[in-house]
Formats: C-alpha cells, sequence, structure tokens
C-alpha cells in the first residue's frame, strides 16, 4: 500500500472489504482457469493422446516399441511402412476396403437418388410407412443380420467377393442416403421441376442437368456418410470375405507371427486406415457445412 | 389458336378444387383470372397447362382434343409467384433452354434470346447466375423464358405478388405491350381487381373453383352477373344493404326508404339485396334524391391521399372509399349518402336484377387493392 493511509475506521472497514473482494474474485478464477486447464488435460490424454502414440510406434521399431518406453522415437524408421506398401497380402487389405466402398457408394447413390426424389415429390400409398421402415433398418446393429447374409450369400456364391460387402452395406448406406438426399430434394421447389418439363425437357435430362446441380451439396453430404459407415463397418465385411475380398481392418487382426505381434507394422496400418477418412473430410468440410445448413437436418 | 375448357372438373381426394368450369379463351386474347386464395386459380392454370390432368371434362386446343396430353405435348409457357429459374445456368442458358431443347440453331437462339432480353431490359445481365440478380430481374429472366419459345399459351401466376409496387406497374405496363404484337393466349391469375383493371383484356372471375362470370373486363366490371361477381372484383368489396320493394318505395329499414325510380320500376315486390360501390358513398350529398344513412364510425384506414371509412349501425356494415384524407373518431355519428341511381340490385340468391347506368363523373373509379398502394391513375382506359 503506498497510497495514504485511512484517516477514519470507516474506510479502513471499507478498503479491507474491497481488498477481500479482490482477492475472493482472483481465487474464484485461478480456480475455474484450473478446471478449464483440467479438462482440456483430460481430452488430450483420453482422447488425442492414443492417436498420438500410434503415430508414434508406426514410426518405432518393434524393439523399440517392447523396449522402454518412448514418448517419441528414437530410432525414427519408415521400415513398418514400406512393408504395407510392399507385401501384397497387406495393400490389398486397403485395396479390398477401398473397392468395396466405391461400389457401396455407387450403388446407394444410384438406388437412393431416385427414391429420395420419389418419396420428396409423389404421393403414393405407404409412403410414409415406406420410409419409416427404411429408417429401422438403421436402427439394429449389423450383427442381427449377420447370420442371414453369411448364409445367402455364401449359397448363391458370393462368399469373399467385393460385391458381397458391398450389397450387405447397402442395407443401412441406403436408408441413410434415402434420408439424407429427401431432405435437400424437399428443398428445391417443385416448380422448378414443372418449368423444366413446360420448358421441354425429358425426365432423364432435367435429372441430370437441372435437378442434380441444385442439389450438389446433398450429393456431397451423403457421398462422405455413405463412405464413413462403409469405411468403418468391420463386422459384415469381415464375416462375408476370407481371403480375396479381405479388408484392411481384418486384416490388421491377423498379424501376429511366429516372433510374436508385429506391432510397429500393425501401427502403420492403423495410422494408413486412419488416411482415407481425414482425406475424405478435407474435401467436403465446407460441402458438409454448405450441406447440413441448406437441406432439412 | 384458341382453348377451350369444356366442364372441366377435378377432385383431389375428395376436395373439388375445379368445378365444372367451361370457358373459351379467343386467339391472341389476354385473360385475367381474378379470385381470392384457393378460388382455384392455379388449379385452373395448371390444367390448362397439362400439369394436372381433370377428373371430368376435356380441354381443346385449336379444335384439338388435348385433355390426356402431358405438359410436353402441348406448347405452353409458365411464369410462377416464385422467381423460378435454373439457379446453375447463367440467365442465357436459362432464357435459351426451351429454344436448345426444341433444337433450334444456334444463330436463331442467339438472336431470339437478344432479342428477348432486350424487351425485358435484361440484355446487361446475360452472363450472370440467376442468384446473383434481384427478385425484379430475376422474374425477368423466368418471364423471358416463358416468352422465347412462342408458345400457344402463356401462364402467369400471380407473377408480380413477390415484386414491390413500383416494379409492379412497369411489369404490368410493359406486358401489355409484349402481349399486343402475339398470337398467343395469355392467361394471367390475379387476386386484385385492380390488376385486372390495369390490364385489361377478358376477365374471368373465379370463386372456390367455379366460373363466376366471363368477359371483357371493363364489361364484366361494370355489369356483374351476380353477386358474387361483384364482390370479387371490387377491393373494397361491394357493400351490400339487404332491402324490401313494397307499396312503390325500396325501404332498408323502417327509416330508410326512397321512392323507386323508373330503372327500379319492373321490379317486383319483395325482398332483395342492394349494393353500392364503395367509391359511391359519398358525406356529402350529390344529387337532390340521395338517401342519407346515419352511421357510426368504426375504423377509419387512411392511406396517403385516400381514406376507407368503416361505418356500421345496428343493422349494417359499410366500407365507404373517400378521396382526400379525413380524421374520424371512433363511434362518432355521421350520415352518409348513397346515390340511389347507383344502387345494383341483386336478389336473395345474389343474381344481378339491375345495373345502373354508367356515371358520366367516372364514378367507376378502378378500386384499390391494398392500402398502400397508389392508384393507377389510367386503369379505366386500359
Amino acid at each position: 500500500m503506498t497510497d495514504s493511509t485511512p484517516s477514519s475506521p470507516d474506510q479502513v472497514r471499507k478498503r479491507a472489504e474491497k481488498e477481500a473482494a479482490r482477492r475472493r474474485r482472483q481465487g474464484r478464477s485461478t480456480g475455474r482457469r484450473f478446471r478449464r486447464g483440467f479438462l482440456m488435460l483430460a481430452y488430450i490424454v483420453f482422447v488425442l493422446l492414443p492417436i498420438y502414440w500410434l503415430v508414434n510406434m508406426s514410426l518405432q521399431t518393434n524393439s523399440e516399441i517392447l523396449g522402454e518406453l518412448t514418448l517419441w522415437p528414437q530410432s525414427l524408421t519408415l521400415a513398418n511402412y514400406a512393408k504395407i506398401f510392399t507385401d501384397p497380402s497387406w495393400y490389398m487389405g486397403y485395396v479390398n476396403s477401398i473397392t468395396y466402398v466405391l461400389m457401396n457408394m455407387a450403388i446407394s447413390m444410384s438406388v437412393a437418388l431416385p427414391a429420395a426424389y420419389a418419396f420428396s415429390r409423389y404421393r403414393f400409398i405407404g409412403d410414409k410407412h415406406l420410409f419409416f421402415w427404411l429408417l429401422t433398418n438403421m436402427m439394429a446393429p449389423p450383427a442381427v443380420f449377420l447370420l442371414p447374409y453369411f448364409q445367402l450369400y455364401y449359397t448363391v456364391g458370393l462368399f469373399d467377393t467385393h460385391i458381397a460387402v458391398a450389397l450387405a452395406h447397402c442395407l443401412f448406406n441406403i436408408p441413410l442416403a434415402v434420408w439424407i438426399l429427401e431432405g435437400f430434394m424437399s428443398s428445391v421447389p417443385k416448380e422448378i421441376d414443372e418449368t423444366a418439363f413446360i420448358d421441354g425437357y425429358s425426365f432423364p435430362r432435367f435429372f441430370v442437368q437441372v435437378f442434380i446441380p441444385m442439389i450438389r451439396s446433398g450429393i456431397g453430404v451423403t457421398l462422405f456418410f455413405l463412405f464413413m459407415f462403409s469405411w468403418v463397418e468391420l463386422l459384415l465385411a469381415r464375416t462375408l470375405t476370407s481371403t480375396e475380398a479381405q479388408p484392411i481392418a481384418s486384416v490388421m487382426t491377423r498379424t501376429s507371427t511366429a516372433s510374436g505381434i508385429d506391432w510397429g507394422t500393425l501401427a502403420a496400418a492403423g495410422v494408413l486406415t486412419i488416411v482415407p477418412g481425414i482425406v475424405v473430410v478435407f474435401f467436403v468440410r465446407h460441402h458438409i457445412a454448405k450441406g447440413f445448413a441448406l437441406g432439412r437436418t | 389458336m384458341s382453348l377451350i375448357l369444356d366442364g372441366v372438373t377435378r377432385k383431389v381426394a375428395s376436395e373439388t378444387h375445379i368445378d365444372d368450369v367451361s370457358l373459351t379463351l379467343e386467339p391472341g386474347s389476354f385473360n385475367v383470372l381474378l379470385g381470392r386464395t384457393l378460388a382455384g386459380k392455379t388449379s385452373l392454370m395448371r390444367l390448362m397447362a397439362g400439369l394436372d390432368q381433370p377428373t371430368r371434362g376435356r380441354i381443346l386446343m385449336q379444335g384439338e382434343d388435348v385433355t390426356g396430353k402431358g405438359v410436353r405435348q402441348r406448347n405452353v409457357a409458365m411464369v410462377y409467384q416464385q422467381f423460378i429459374n435454373y439457379p446453375h445456368q447463367s440467365v442465357f442458358d436459362n432464357i435459351a433452354s426451351p429454344l436448345k431443347l426444341a433444337r433450334v440453331a444456334k444463330s436463331e437462339i442467339q438472336r431470339r434470346v437478344h432479342e428477348i432480353a432486350e424487351l425485358l431490359h435484361i440484355e446487361g445481365l446475360l452472363d450472370r447466375q440467376p442468384l446473383e440478380l434481384s427478385g425484379g430481374q430475376q422474374q425477368r429472366t423466368a418471364m423471358a423464358r416463358a416468352l422465347v419459345k412462342d408458345a400457344d399459351l402463356v401462364l402467369f401466376d400471380e407473377p408480380l405478388v413477390n415484386l414491390d409496387y413500383k416494379l409492379r406497374e412497369e411489369f404490368r405496363e410493359e406486358l401489355s405491350a409484349l402481349f399486343a404484337r402475339r398470337d398467343c393466349i395469355a392467361v394471367y391469375a390475379t387476386t386484385e381487381p385492380a390488376e385486372a383493371l390495369a390490364l385489361g383484356g377478358n376477365t374471368a372471375i373465379l370463386h372456390e373453383g367455379r366460373l363466376v362470370q366471363h368477359g371483357p373486363t371493363a364489361t364484366v366490371f361494370r355489369q356483374p352477373a351476380s353477386l358474387t361477381a361483384a364482390e370479387m372484383f371490387s377491393e373494397p368489396p361491394i357493400n351490400v344493404l339487404e332491402g324490401r320493394i313494397r307499396d312503390g318505395e325500396v325501404s332498408f329499414d323502417d327509416e330508410v326508404h326512397f321512392p323507386l325510380d323508373e330503372a327500379l320500376a319492373a321490379l317486383d315486390e319483395g325482398s332483395y339485396r342492394f349494393g353500392v360501390r364503395p367509391a359511391h358513398l359519398a358525406m356529402q350529398p350529390r344529387a337532390d334524391d340521395d338517401l342519407a344513412l346515419d352511421v357510426k364510425v368504426e375504423l377509419a384506414e387512411i392511406s396517403g391521399s385516400e381514406t376507407f371509412l368503416h361505418v356500421g349501425n345496428e343493422r349494417m356494415s359499410l366500407v365507404a372509399h373517400l378521396p382526400g384524407v379525413h380524421s374520424f373518431r371512433v363511434d362518432e355519428p355521421i350520415t352518409l349518402y348513397v346515390p340511389v341511381h347507383r344502387l345494383f340490385v341483386f336478389d336473395m340468391d345474389g343474381k344481378t336484377l339491375h345495373v345502373p347506368p354508367e356515371a358520366g363523373d367516372g364514378g367507376v373509379r378502378p378500386p384499390l387493392p391494398s392500402s398502400q398502394q397508389a392508384p393507377p391513375a389510367s386503369g379505366e382506359e386500359r
């Protein structure tokens, strides 16, 4: 205190109160700051650290992984990645996964576009029930459908083919696509369709030249979700394949060799599995924000 | 090119949208469909275009039955209330699209698009995207697309509703000019009597899916065939007074009565409905035999240069359309004067029995559609 000393008891009390209030305020904000920091830290440790750990391990040798704890690679190596890109049993896993995901996206889109158009533009008997039923397909875990799919596809000779997985994933992807697209299509006024027919557009031509450009964002968002759900789905994909169409996630579970588990390669494979998702999100991130705003959500 | 609707009915589920409409549109005519919201204007246009099919009845274009034919088989064009353009094509491509689809030669497309764009004052915007344009420009684009293809039938479904009133006036004048040189049938739907009067041509009044009256606009306005027609084609709606004719006198109640003049002499004794246009009511007597009504003010709407005065007493409620700004207190007792020679007479079913003769002083001022609008000064002449 450099300022003048208080001259009356009243002033003394006032100043003391002020000082106390300041301390309380300071104490409170320190506590808040600490709590916020703690939450941030917890988030990083429990959610983000494992991802770093994965990247970290993928750049280490097996002996280093199994040796003492290191926070960053002591002997940086890309051998794990090299192995994945040179060994067909590894990289074919990615090829298989991408193949059936793309197939599924194509099938789902080509079915969902006309279906969503019908739901959005026409009233027909049972349309609402059908729409609801489609959505319920998404509500059951895929495991429920495992047995019938496996048996049926095995019987008709679809087992261990890409198309089998692509078709099985349509189970939840088509309803999803119809649902998203229907919202976007309904936001396009029906008068656009009519104007096009008045102008002389045939239906297919109108659909491709006028309508699809108008729901571009919706298609972008839909493709993103189709990719995501098909890419992460493991149960159906693993059950319906054995060697020819094995997805990468399935390959990753078979890394035990005579010399034990190949940790480094496994980690590298994990990193490479995350990458396509990041790439897709990067390209559609603007579309998604715009798309969600435009369509009915 | 003529269009004939023959007993056309359209039902959706159990609702009747269009009820037995028979209408003949002459080649090269400009037709206004007048009616309130839900009167069936849009439904009727969609039937004309072939976007919907009638439940009953036939549609003939140029003598050919086109009833079952879809919109692509008919040579029609349509402009909607919303500004409908293809958002991912430039204005030029928008306007050119009907021509491109009809496989018109490139140079011909260039010529016609530029011609129509010039007529509609959008020649400077051809490279833009429709969504970059203002509302008026977007609607001009839509109109250009409708007009460029030389359709036999051009339908306008309340195209000016979403535009501000200055633009509307401009548009209205241009429209008349645009159609003067064409021999297609134009059909224009509107809810506003003033717009119908401004556009001229023929007017068909629709009410609850039925055709009330069809004929030259001025005739329909001056000689409504029924009370409904008179009510539809007047804004504010025509005032209706219930009255009786007895012993050579017309009486609205025990106090207000006047002797039958020669024009009404032919009417039998009995109950009638008398109609008087809001614009014909006045605060001062204009003729010796004007009928005085003692009423109380309920509401005075003042819009710039005129006053809409809502008045009433125990038996009647009236709207007077007075020129100039007047201020009134609510419940103020006033006297309004009804010119007895300007009364319409309808029977109790609403059929017109007597139409007043034309007034020399331009008494049939076009009524105003809404309070914020200035009167289309030359509306009557067109």
